[in-house]
């Protein structure tokens, strides 16, 4: 197998993920950097199969060593309490920011790591519950409930509700 | 406040992760309850602006560069042609000696081992044959020339043979000091890509292919008629495999 062939065609998902899960683009673009090297070097671990799913799971594991190393509170916590305020992301100020964008992205950076990733692999990267299990390394049944969970936290930081009327009325 | 079905079975619904069965049923389920449909159009209106709001965040040209330079030293040789193509053979060269130390090396370590240390080191060993440097060798197509230029060197009856009509093109040969002795290296092209035949003399019994990748190079290794040969390049493992074939029957 070749690395261009295997690895090069998903860069933009191995930074795309680095950059959610570490919510700084400097840092992502060392780990995903990082994350890449050693998917090079581990190339002879991959034996067929899904090419994205296997680049994308060192891409998670590096991340997830990186802020283990670097910043550990963010992996213990249930919710970002402290980013929450910090970026005074309450459905108010974030209709007042206006945004939408910025909105999305201030209000999925409040998730926790574990429900943010769900999130970005299913609506961003648009992997299946199978993909998603291979690159966390979590039972399906699990990817199931977090991805419910997290659309459902977002929901509250975005709009106050977990999937209440407002949602729509803000659209 | 909703019905009984589980929250997770709405969701793998949404996502189109249920079975055929259980989506029909769900269907069945959501025409008849509010709060699913309801729910349904929130998930769809959520997915909706994540994707309207263009929040996915391709790499960089930075990064993608950073990435070229240091796991791709080779693109920038492949895309050259004949002034660097003794550059690149010495490449090849470079990987097969670090291929020949883990063919060497491989009964006492454990694969996993030398690795992560081989692919270091075979990275290290292409980019220092980049370098420029004296390499002579012999650029033809023609098997009587190109053997005819090994006969005045090397001891042994090395085969050589044109596999143009076949796919595989000969474009010449050259010597390598391996190990402190002359090793001839045969060098074929095959849709484009370079493909290195490293052959020396060997007093072992014939031993049937061994194939291994570092780095996105394949490399064949076997002997025959007290020859060994090891094929190396970033071409397809089918085309190394048809070409040892070639030689093996044609030897």
């Amino acid at each position: 197998m070749r690395f261009e062939q295997l690895v090069l065609p998903h860069v933009d998902a191995a930074f795309n993920l680095a950059r959610w899960l570490l919510r700084r683009r400097e840092d992502a673009e060392d780990v995903a950097q990082e994350a890449l090297l050693r998917a090079c070097r581990f190339i002879r671990g991959f034996h067929g199969g899904d090419a994205r799913a296997w680049v994308l799971q060192i891409v998670r594991n590096t991340c997830y060593t990186w802020l283990e190393k670097n910043r550990p509170r963010e992996l213990s916590v249930e919710f970002n309490e402290e980013l929450h305020q910090q970026s005074d992301a309450t459905p108010e100020s974030l209709a007042i920011a206006g945004d939408e964008r910025e909105r999305l992205t201030r209000a999925l950076e409040t998730l926790p790591p574990r429900y943010r990733e769900v999130l970005v692999l299913r609506e961003l990267e648009g992997c299946s519950y199978k993909e998603i299990a291979a690159i966390t390394s979590i039972p399906i049944g699990t990817v199931m409930s977090s991805l419910s969970r997290a659309r459902r936290q977002l929901f509250v930081v975005l709009d106050g509700s977990p999937g209440s009327e407002e949602a729509n009325r803000e659209m | 406040m909703r019905c009984d079905f589980a929250d997770s079975l709405l969701h793998s619904y949404f996502d189109t992760e249920l079975s055929s069965v259980d989506t029909a049923e769900f269907g069945r389920h959501v025409q008849k309850c509010s709060d699913c449909g309801s729910e349904l159009v929130h998930l769809d209106l959520l997915r909706e602006r994540l994707q309207l709001a263009q929040i996915y965040e391709p790499a960089s040209p930075t990064l993608r560069r950073k990435i070229n330079v240091q796991i791709r030293p080779k693109a920038q040789t492949t895309l050259r042609s004949q002034p660097l193509l003794w550059h690149w053979l010495a490449a090849a060269a470079a990987l097969f000696l670090v291929a020949i130390v883990l063919l060497r090396m491989s009964p006492g370590l454990r694969n996993d081992d030398y690795q992560a240390e081989l692919a270091a080191e075979i990275v290290d060993a292409h980019l220092r044959s980049l370098q420029p440097g004296d390499v002579t060798g012999i650029v033809s197509n023609d098997e009587r020339a190109v053997k005819g230029w090994f006969d005045t060197k090397i001891k042994f009856a090395l085969p050589v043979h044109d596999f143009a009509n076949q796919g595989f093109a000969l474009k010449g040969g050259r010597l390598e000091l391996l190990e402190g002795r002359s090793v001839a290296a045969l060098l074929y092209e095959r849709n484009g890509r370079l493909i290195n035949v490293f052959v020396w003399p060997t007093q072992g019994p014939d031993k049937s292919a061994r194939t291994g990748s570092q780095r996105g190079f394949q490399w064949v290794d076997w002997r025959q008629d007290k020859m060994e040969f090891c094929a190396v390049s970033d071409t397809d493992p089918a085309d190394l495999e048809q070409l040892r074939q070639l030689i093996y029957s044609n030897t």
